[in-house]
């Protein structure tokens, strides 16, 4: 790289090149990628016949699937939700509009411990809204649903700030065409600004999965934590460490960075096509 | 009532007042509920109780340990994130694309999983621990290892703040300070700082909230050992374990407080930025 570099080097008028990029490099190397690195020699160092025991258990098997499920239900919801927040805060005008707009970065600033802390005292027989459930036969902590409700409230901002952008950005212009031919308001928002904003929506709703699946702090707290009901993979990784199996916590881990960067792929490809409908 | 025109009117003001109701009963319920039970129960039993609980020698020791970590991540991340932000955004070089996409790495990779990379380099079992009990070093379940899962979690949110900003202005200032005879860090602090303070703030704000939060990766390096290695968001759950909700809401609530001057400062600040 320094051959390469060295040609260049002589064009550039300001200071701080190797200052900068070394101190760039230096931090990269030991803070992110030394580390990623130990995780996937440890996994390289499990072997595929033992890894695929690990990752193939009834426990493991289970915890994959609870919180698959959840993150599937969370996304699902905040596909709905985060859709109608971007919307009602893009195109109405309304009192209080800004407090509304502020609160949906809650979730990024609250620890998700405290938020885990607080939905599960607050859905539990005897707090606020679980005093009210209870009694018609929904409980919501120590279920599924509890884990989705934790990882619904930490990813829901993920929706909300992808599509608002966009939804700002949008040409006015074919929706007032669309109203001028006749066209109702649903049939508006269907064919004429759903499909500009899909893209978005859809990178929102990935990003918002992908955080679903590797949330920790919110869900031990609502969980209840019962293996094979209510364990997610995350937290059997967790147990695995503290029963010094580093082994069964490397495999779920490696597993857990497989979904991510899946979903990272995805999620980039789903922004870059968002782009190209912008640009349009 | 108009006649019917283009717009249909009584149409067009249903469905607004529908989508908005819905929408500020979903985050009352969601959002802010969360929000207010956590005063609601940390003072559950009077102000006195409140002060007792957070005057807990364990709650002040979380307390002081969280702002250590804060105090020592957040500057590093400052200087990490303009030193990045100065080499993508004024230098081209082969692999920047790549660097970009390095920097942004741990936003997509769980906090737990973190925590197990640095356990599986520094830990007893670890590649690096056997050098580091012969030499006497504890990084796990210690300061240096909360540190450096927070740094890991922290890594991009001064750079991802600062960058786009800077690639947007482009460097014609600092090329004229050059030429004017300045040097590199009379461009900086003349130049460049006083261009992406606002950026650098808020990238600040939110590292120090996110730092000061951070959970599941500190959790797996940590060993909560109480009165040791305890944060303020470690301290929570074990009050919680330990059945004292009245004491887990005293010290969420001043996470909460925290978690509240962040958004007031991120309002303030992208007004600013806006104007």
């Amino acid at each position: 790289m320094t051959s390469a570099a060295a040609p260049i080097r002589a064009k550039r008028v300001l200071p701080g090149f190797t200052l900068s990029l070394g101190t760039t490099l230096l931090y990269i190397t030991v803070i992110i990628l030394i580390p990623v690195l130990a995780l996937i020699l440890k996994g390289a160092e499990i072997g595929p016949a033992r890894f695929w025991a690990i990752v193939s258990s009834p426990r493991a098997v289970a915890a994959f699937q609870v919180t698959l499920i959840a993150a599937a239900i969370a996304t699902v919801f905040n596909a709905l939700y985060g859709l109608l927040m971007a919307w009602v805060l893009v195109r109405y005008e309304f009192p209080g509009k800004r407090i509304l707009d502020a609160l949906m970065d809650v979730p990024f600033a609250l620890p998700t411990a405290v938020a885990g802390l607080s939905l599960t005292a607050l859905f539990s027989s005897n707090g606020w809204i679980g005093a009210w459930l209870e009694p018609q036969g929904i409980s919501v902590v120590y279920t599924i649903w509890g884990i989705a409700l934790a990882m619904a409230f930490t990813s829901v901002p993920f929706v909300v700030r992808t599509v608002q952008p966009v939804l700002e950005d949008l040409d006015p212009g074919y929706e007032q065409a669309a109203r001028t031919l006749g066209a109702s308001e649903a049939t508006i928002f269907t064919r004429v600004v759903f499909p500009q904003i899909l893209p978005a929506w859809l990178a929102g709703c990935t990003i918002a999965f992908a955080r679903s699946l590797g949330e920790f702090g919110a869900i031990v707290f609502i969980a209840g934590n019962l293996p094979f009901q209510t364990e997610i993979a995350a937290l059997l990784a967790f147990i695995r460490l503290e029963e010094f199996d580093y082994n069964g916590a490397a495999a779920i881990a490696l597993v857990l960075l497989f979904f991510a960067l899946v979903l990272l792929l995805v999620s980039n490809r789903l922004q870059a096509w968002a782009a190209r409908h912008r640009g349009a | 009532m108009q006649a019917v025109g283009v717009m249909a009117p009584g149409q067009s003001t249903m469905i607004p007042r529908v989508l908005i109701g819905v929408a500020v009963a979903l985050t009352l319920l969601i959002v802010v509920a969360p929000l207010v039970y956590i005063f609601s129960r940390a003072f559950a039993e009077g102000w006195q109780v409140y002060a007792a609980n957070l005057m807990h020698p364990a709650t002040v020791h979380a307390i002081w340990l969280t702002s250590v970590v804060a105090l020592i991540v957040v500057p590093l991340n400052i200087a990490f994130g303009i030193a990045a932000a100065w080499a993508v955004a004024r230098f081209r070089f082969w692999g920047r694309g790549l660097l970009v996409t390095a920097i942004e790495i741990p936003f997509s990779i769980s906090p737990i999983i973190a925590g197990i990379c640095y356990l599986l380099l520094y830990g007893r079992q670890g590649i690096l621990g056997p050098w580091l009990q012969a030499n006497d070093l504890q990084v796990m379940f210690a300061l240096p290892g909360i540190v450096l899962v927070t740094m890991f979690v922290t890594a991009p949110f001064v750079a991802r703040e600062v960058l786009p900003l800077m690639q947007a202005q482009g460097s014609e200032q600092e090329e004229a300070a050059v030429t004017l005879g300045a040097s590199g860090w009379q461009i900086f602090t003349r130049v460049t700082l006083p261009n992406i303070r606002w950026a650098l703030l808020y990238g600040a704000v939110l590292c120090t909230a996110r730092a000061v939060g951070e959970f599941g990766g500190v959790s797996v390096v940590s060993g909560n050992i109480r009165g040791q290695t305890n944060t303020l968001p470690l301290h929570v759950e074990l009050l919680f374990n330990d059945l004292n909700a009245t004491g887990a809401f005293a010290a969420a609530s001043v996470l909460t407080l925290l978690a509240l001057v962040v958004l007031v400062v991120k309002t303030v600040l992208e007004t600013r930025r806006g104007v």
